[in-house]
């Protein structure tokens, strides 16, 4: 399980990276995307893995706190979710503003060779 | 805490709540009510500058007392490593207290009419400053990941507004780099909550002394990651190309309240490296201060090549920026070296100086450079609007709607604007008497005085500082000077209208900067005695964890808040210290 997630964080934010650096707003935005995956995955792996252990304790709390999840990441993860969420639409809706107002999809808003 | 724990300090959190309350009542009404809007801002900025003084005079009388230096708010009073904790402390009060003291008169210029070329201008304005407040104010790593993205949400807005094809082609490039750099504080967050198990930044200091070798090693790594998106945020060279262009892009009044932002990433840095990387962090003591030493040193020279390069005025606003920060880097990592307490003051007081004529300097920069047609210095006119007609109508896209007339008509002569530039110039080039000059001074003393004996020489990376720190006044000097004569002095023609609303803000901010002046060894005195304070993390890491309950050593236990009074007494775990 350590392998496959760790491989899967690796391609995703190795591709979000390659992505990120290409001259295209959309591809920018897509490799954006790809390392908040990757990264919302590693935020995940970083309360350890567990399986089938549940994040909530039940009431009283006085459980062995080995069987269940840590709760803490999945918060953190939701929070960076929601936030890199919006942040991407926000993106989107300058993307689409930039490519209106300079009339190319390059992020400078002029082709290199023109 | 400040009044011994049996009522939270409601105060505390008084800064963060004016400006995000003020800026969702805002939404409320019509945003052709901007002069309500304004005037509901105004007093919004008002509301948290009072609060800020009773924060810092809190503090102060608590320090003199001889009290812990530290106030502690729990936000939902749960227990102290468990839940958000907000932390107030010297620096902390001495943040807010600038960041309301800056909104005032960016809030001013906007009336001239810049609040009028698109839409809800004042709620994103007050939402930046309540992001902006809660990164000073917050003691936790993930809830400051929260208000940085208020605060960058809010900036994206802001710098976005006005519209136009150069600021959405700015506001791209910066977006981007400011997401990436989101990206890597979450890892870095990640990262240290998978090493150390606590995200409370004081309890951070705490967990790290128990680390063996290789988790110490994921934990360096976290402070790479966190530390490079915070370099990135505070303009440090070689992270510090997207900041030129975006502020000079950005309205006035967006670019003068942005001048506090970069100071949000310095306020971390210095935060982080002196509490959890501090003088006595173990092994781990000092890491990044090299980093922080020869990177501040590089960033003060590329903004001095930069401002001496660049051709138009607002960029070079830009560059100003960009050699404050790396100013204050320089000594944050010559402090957590262990360069002595008195430098890193003098730095506080520079920062506090240098910030306010940063943000002066970019209210100053458009109307000065308006129908400028010079040779060497000319901005780029990209629309060919007559630039005074251009400026009450909408611009670029067809994206605003309704155009404001200025609050008032009243105009200034040029010459008003010809002292005003000398002054702030005079203020940014470091020029005595003003703060500019007594901050460097400080620094230069500090470093001398305290290294000096220790070693017998100074080491070659302060002498380099040193020097980087005069020619950067220098260098901004000069390229000020050439501006200033060729505009002031060498163009003949009629002077550009300029209104009083677009003055006054100047005005208020060299009032500022004068009484920073008159009234220098108080300041002084009260940075200095931050900076020491920040150097003996110990005290800020045991006010706040005074009641914590260790959770790693008891791991059953019920860690809801209790409604009998039982988690109180089980408290009092050892401090690793």
């Amino acid at each position: 399980m350590e392998l496959i997630l760790a491989l899967a964080i690796g391609i995703l934010v190795g591709s979000g990276v390659w992505l990120m650096l290409r001259p295209r707003s959309y591809q920018v935005i897509i490799g954006l995307c790809l390392l908040a995956y990757g990264v919302n995955l590693f935020i995940f792996a970083m309360g350890r893995l567990y399986i089938g252990g549940a994040p909530i304790m039940p009431k009283g709390g006085f459980v062995d706190p080995s069987a269940y999840a840590d709760p803490m990441p999945q918060a953190l993860v939701l929070t960076a979710i929601v936030i890199s969420f919006a942040t991407t639409a926000l993106f989107l809706v300058l993307m689409i503003a930039a490519r209106g107002a300079t009339g190319t999809d390059h992020v400078d808003g002029r082709e290199r060779h023109s | 805490m400040m009044n011994d724990g049996t009522m939270p300090d409601h105060l505390m959190i008084a800064p963060i709540l004016i400006p995000l309350v003020a800026g969702a009542i805002m939404l409320f009404y019509n945003d052709r009510n901007r002069q309500t809007k304004l005037i509901m801002g105004l007093v919004a900025v008002g509301l948290t500058f009072l609060a800020s003084v009773e924060l810092m005079s809190g503090v102060k009388s608590v320090t003199e007392q001889g009290g812990t230096v530290v106030g502690l708010y729990r936000l939902g009073d749960w227990p102290v490593p468990i839940g958000i904790v907000l932390v107030l402390d010297r620096l902390s009060a001495m943040m807010v207290m600038l960041t309301a003291l800056l909104a005032a008169p960016s809030l001013i210029y906007a009336a001239a009419g810049w609040h009028g070329k698109g839409q809800h201008y004042h709620s994103m304005f007050q939402f930046l400053l309540a992001g902006v407040n809660g990164s000073f104010l917050t003691g936790d790593l993930f809830n400051l990941f929260v208000f940085f993205e208020v605060m960058l949400a809010a900036s994206y807005g802001l710098m976005l507004h006005g519209s136009g094809p150069e600021r959405i082609k700015a506001g791209l490039h910066y977006l981007a780099v400011n997401l990436a750099a989101s990206l890597f504080f979450l890892i870095g967050v990640a990262l240290v909550y998978g090493t150390t198990g606590t995200l409370n930044m004081a309890d951070i200091g705490r967990a790290l002394y128990w680390l063996d070798d290789a988790e110490r090693l994921l934990f360096h790594a976290a402070a790479t990651f966190l530390g490079l998106a915070f370099l990135i945020k505070a303009a440090a060279w070689p992270l510090c190309f997207w900041l030129p262009p975006t502020y000079g892009a950005a309205s006035p009044p967006a670019a003068a309240i942005m001048a506090i932002m970069t100071k949000v990433g310095i306020y971390v840095i210095l935060r982080l490296s002196l509490l959890v990387l501090g003088p006595d962090a173990g092994p781990s003591a000092g890491f990044g201060a090299p980093v922080l030493m020869i990177g501040g040193v590089l960033t003060m020279g590329f903004g001095m090549i930069g401002i001496l390069g660049t051709p138009e005025l607002v960029r070079k606003g830009g560059y100003l920026a960009i050699i404050s920060s790396g100013t204050v880097l320089a000594s944050i990592g010559f402090a957590q070296a262990g360069g002595g307490s008195s430098m890193l003051g003098g730095a506080l007081y520079y920062m506090v100086g240098s910030t306010a004529a940063i943000s002066a300097f970019f209210l100053i920069a458009d109307p000065v450079s308006r129908n400028d047609e010079g040779d060497d210095d000319a901005p780029v006119e990209t629309d060919g609007f007559d630039p005074l007609s251009e400026r009450w109508a909408p611009m670029g896209l067809g994206t605003v709607e309704d155009t404001t007339a200025p609050a008032s008509h009243r105009t200034v002569s040029w010459l008003t604007m010809a002292i005003c530039f000398s002054l702030v110039a005079a203020m940014i080039a470091g020029l005595p008497p003003m703060p500019g000059f007594i901050g460097k001074f400080a620094i230069l003393r500090g470093a001398v005085q305290d290294n000096l004996p220790t070693s017998g020489h100074l080491p070659v990376i302060l002498w380099a500082y040193a020097a980087m720190l005069i020619l950067s006044g220098l260098g901004a000097l000069i390229a000020l000077m050439r501006f200033g004569i060729r505009r002031f002095w060498a163009e003949e023609g009629p002077a550009p209208r300029i209104l009083a609303l677009e003055v006054v803000p100047v005005v208020l901010l060299l009032g500022m900067i004068g009484l920073q002046t008159v009234r220098s060894d108080a300041l002084l005195g009260y940075t200095n005695a931050t900076a020491s304070a920040l150097l003996e993390p110990g005290v800020y890491r045991r006010a706040v964890l005074a009641g914590a309950q260790d959770v790693r050593a008891a791991p059953v236990q019920s860690l809801a808040p209790d409604p009998q009074p039982q988690t109180q007494t089980q408290t009092t775990q050892e401090e690793a210290e």
